[in-house]
């Protein structure tokens, strides 16, 4: 890690950085003071997230306020956690902040003041504000005091009533003018503690801060033998630690119970009185009681699901149609031709593709916004830990993976309330396998078509059983996948961190902030992951519609179109047309360049050519195999003629193409394949890396095809056909 | 005795931490130093995890690591 080029004063604004505990309020003051404008970006290698916003000081103009991810201690173990401690001192690629705003929730001052701590051994200009202070109230510590004794200006905040922002910001400039501080311990370290820091500081690479405070921070987050997963650490230092190694633990006691002793005698004396937490304990008593708390979750869970999954739907629709007029009001405006195709159904199809997405991503994180602000999203996590753990799965999987059934793009965005890289990418390589709202018509049509009024036992339709045996697989596949997944790939691999969660008070979230973090995350999805499904949609579109007339036509429709007896006459004559035409184009010969490898499945190109169509949306499937049939391409699941022309489909030696098990085949493959551009875009966009993406459609495409080859063999071996 | 052995909501104080080192670390960083009061105040519905309130906030770990805190009343 080496210090990037100085500090605000060389070519750039002063960056004062915005740092805490997690759960104070951070967040909060930050959208105060810098608005609602932020520019969001990744912090390089991970996929935490980066928020630069701009403050405007009196007297200094504007500065940039960098929110650094929550922490409890500098102290780090992995490369996210890593991440704080490189944008609170300036290493690796990040600037070396001017000031260190510390966030400190008044009412667990102690524990808060940790952190303080050791930013002041570092020699950072630390500035303390005391969020909360409105709950902590009379019991409240004197901040005068407070900051005598710390050495540090503190400045108390009360968000609800805006209170303290004039002189927090007062502060800061202050600060920023008051310049470079020097390192302050309020604690000794031992005889044979110092001798390690010094023999430790001899290694530190040059572009570190060479001071004791980086030793000791080496000394106790390295761990011996690379069990950690810090990154960018000079082999050098690791030897000089890796010295030390045998008296790592009683580093870690000696320097954590000094801070504490210290913070107990100077600090715990300043606050009169405990915070009421009664309320938050009454509350928890439901909330998280065994047998009630449970009820309550699953309530609640059903009321997000059904938001999402039915409520969303009105708005949706409207949405469709709003871009499909938008469509054809277009093509009547411009001449006929190329360009108006290309902009109606190629460009304008594209950005609807895009915004339809809106509904469902404003709707859950308005929930998740609630559920984490409340504090509720802890329990959840810690509820469900025992149940996510067995499969490798953090307990805060289980929001995004239960709204992966209404649909995978904004259950992947959510995968942002897990802490952790590895949980979050495991989370989301496993969205996809849930049952999306999107595969039901192709669900729905397939079994309506292939299996009508059958009934098991003379009771249960099998329509319906099978509607259900596909949504129990596609749960039962995910959480399978993220056993062997998080067994077989290094970077989903379950480590064993150690598990310690706090449970933040019951608070009222801020209608503001929960707004806020809705559209902040909706601009995100639309211009980042909306940039990629408008190409993919382009392209699909120009796969499935050049060349423009079929290539080698049957019969000479022109002809026969101007002596059709009648109008329904014509519009068969224009739906054959069609049917020739997408077989004859680019997709339709990808599809028979790529039966040989779905005929194994029992698929032949036509069906090709559908599974090229639905990658731009799995629904699509199905009004791409009503043009391919000649029904048209208005229809959907529900249409009859589709339904009747599915079954009449025959292959060359006169079978029917569509028989139940490949039918069943069919399903499955929906079931297990990723045929969705914009999760894949989403995913983009949230691990910052194509690698992703490409391994999730990768392994999804493998086990969708070898399942489904499982299936049909089988099936045939089994006698079926 | 370990903190697993103590009865729900009475408040013990803590003698020593053991366990692997990033549980160790992480844990007393949130101040569950020897000499903190701790109390379990609720468990998980499956048992596990544990809820315990530790400086007036609640704080959550599973059992295996409870039973690596040593305590005494």
């Amino acid at each position: 890690m080496s210090t990037a080029s100085g500090s605000g004063g060389g070519g750039g604004r002063p960056l004062v950085a915005l740092a805490g505990n997690p759960n104070v309020g951070k967040t909060t003051l930050f959208n105060a003071l810098t608005g609602s404008r932020a520019r969001v970006g990744n912090y390089p290698g991970v996929t935490v997230e980066k928020r630069l916003g701009e403050l405007r000081l009196e007297g200094v103009g504007p500065v940039d306020l960098l929110d650094v991810p929550g922490t409890y201690s500098l102290v780090a173990r992995t490369g996210e956690e890593q991440v704080a401690l490189q944008a609170m001192v300036g290493l690796g690629t990040e600037r070396r902040p001017d000031v260190v705003v510390v966030c400190v929730d008044a009412t667990a001052l102690v524990r808060g003041l940790y952190l303080v701590l050791q930013l002041l051994e570092l020699g950072l200009p630390v500035l303390v504000a005391l969020t909360m202070s409105d709950e902590a109230g009379a019991a409240a510590a004197d901040p005068e005091l407070l900051a005598q004794r710390l050495g540090c200006p503190v400045v108390p905040l009360s968000a609800p009533r805006k209170e303290g922002l004039t002189e927090l910001t007062a502060a800061i400039a202050r600060r920023l003018a008051d310049g470079a501080a020097a390192p302050r311990w309020h604690w000794t370290p031992s005889r044979s503690l110092e001798e390690a820091i010094v023999r430790v500081r001899a290694a530190l690479p040059p572009e570190w801060p060479a001071n004791d405070a980086m030793a000791l921070w080496a000394l106790m987050s390295l761990d011996s033998a690379g069990d950690d997963e810090l990154e960018r650490i000079p082999p050098a230092l690791r030897a000089a630690v890796e010295i030390e190694a045998q008296e790592a633990p009683a580093i870690d006691d000696e320097a954590i119970r000094a801070r504490y002793r210290w913070l107990d005698a100077q600090v715990g004396p300043l606050v009169k009185t405990a915070p009421d937490r009664r309320l938050s304990e009454q509350v928890d008593r439901v909330l998280i009681h065994p047998v009630g708390g449970l009820f309550l979750f699953l309530f609640i869970m059903f009321v997000i699901f059904q938001a999402l999954f039915a409520g969303a739907e009105p708005i949706i629709g409207l949405i469709e149609q709003l871009f499909l007029t938008l469509g054809s009001g277009l093509k009547r405006a411009l001449p006929a031709g190329l360009l108006a195709d290309l902009l109606a159904d190629g460009v304008v199809a594209g950005v609807g593709a895009v915004v339809v997405f809106l509904p469902q991503i404003l709707l859950l994180f308005f929930f998740l916004g609630l559920l984490e602000d409340s504090g509720y999203m802890a329990r959840v996590a810690y509820l469900m830990d025992r149940i996510m753990r067995s499969m490798n799965l953090h307990g805060r999987a289980f929001v995004p993976i239960l709204s992966g059934f209404a649909c995978a793009v904004p259950a992947i965005m959510a995968t942002r309330t897990m802490e952790r890289r590895r949980d979050r990418l495991l989370t989301m390589m496993v969205v996809p396998l849930t049952t999306c709202s999107a595969r039901l018509p192709v669900y729905t049509l397939i079994i309506a078509s292939l299996f009508p009024s059958q009934r098991v036992l003379g009771v249960l339709p099998t329509g319906g059983l099978l509607m259900v045996f596909m949504y129990a697989f596609g749960i039962v596949m995910a959480l399978l996948a993220a056993l062997v997944l998080s067994h077989v790939i290094k970077p989903l691999k379950a480590r064993r961190l150690p598990f310690v969660i706090e449970l933040p008070p019951y608070r009222l979230p801020r209608g503001r902030d929960v707004l806020h973090m809705m559209w902040e995350r909706s601009r995100l999805f639309l211009t980042e992951a909306g940039r990629v499904i408008v190409v993919c949609s382009v392209v699909l579109w120009a796969l499935t519609s050049f060349p423009r007339e079929p290539a080698q036509p049957s019969r000479d429709y022109q002809a026969l179109a101007s002596s059709a007896a009648s109008d329904e006459d014509r519009t068969e004559l224009e739906q054959a047309k069609e049917a020739e035409r997408i077989q004859q184009s680019y997709a339709g010969r990808l599809g028979q360049a790529i039966e040989p490898a779905i005929a194994p499945l029992g698929f032949d190109w036509k069906i090709g050519i559908g599974l090229i169509g639905a990658f731009a949306a799995r629904e699509v499937f199905v009004s791409t195999m009503g043009i391919i049939y000649g029904a048209g391409s208005d229809v959907d699941e529900q249409s009859l003629g589709l339904r009747d022309r599915v079954r009449a489909e025959r292959r060359a030696d006169g079978s029917p193409v569509y028989t139940p098990l490949v039918g069943l085949t069919l399903m499955i493959f929906f079931a297990l394949s990723c045929q969705c551009m914009s999760t894949l875009a989403v995913v983009r966009r949230e691990t910052g890396s194509y690698r992703w993406p490409l391994f999730l459609f990768a392994y999804m495409t493998v086990l969708a095809w070898t399942v489904s080859l499982a299936v049909y063999q089988g099936g045939r071996a089994l006698g079926f056909h | 005795m370990s903190l697993l052995e103590v009865p729900h909501r009475t408040t013990v104080i803590v003698d020593e931490v053991a366990g692997d080192r990033a549980f160790r670390r992480r844990i007393m960083e949130m101040g569950l130093v020897p000499g903190t009061a701790v109390r379990i105040i609720a468990v998980a519905p499956l048992g596990d995890p544990l809820t315990l309130e530790l400086r007036s906030s609640r704080v959550s770990i599973r059992k295996r690591e409870a039973a690596l805190v040593r305590v005494r009343t």
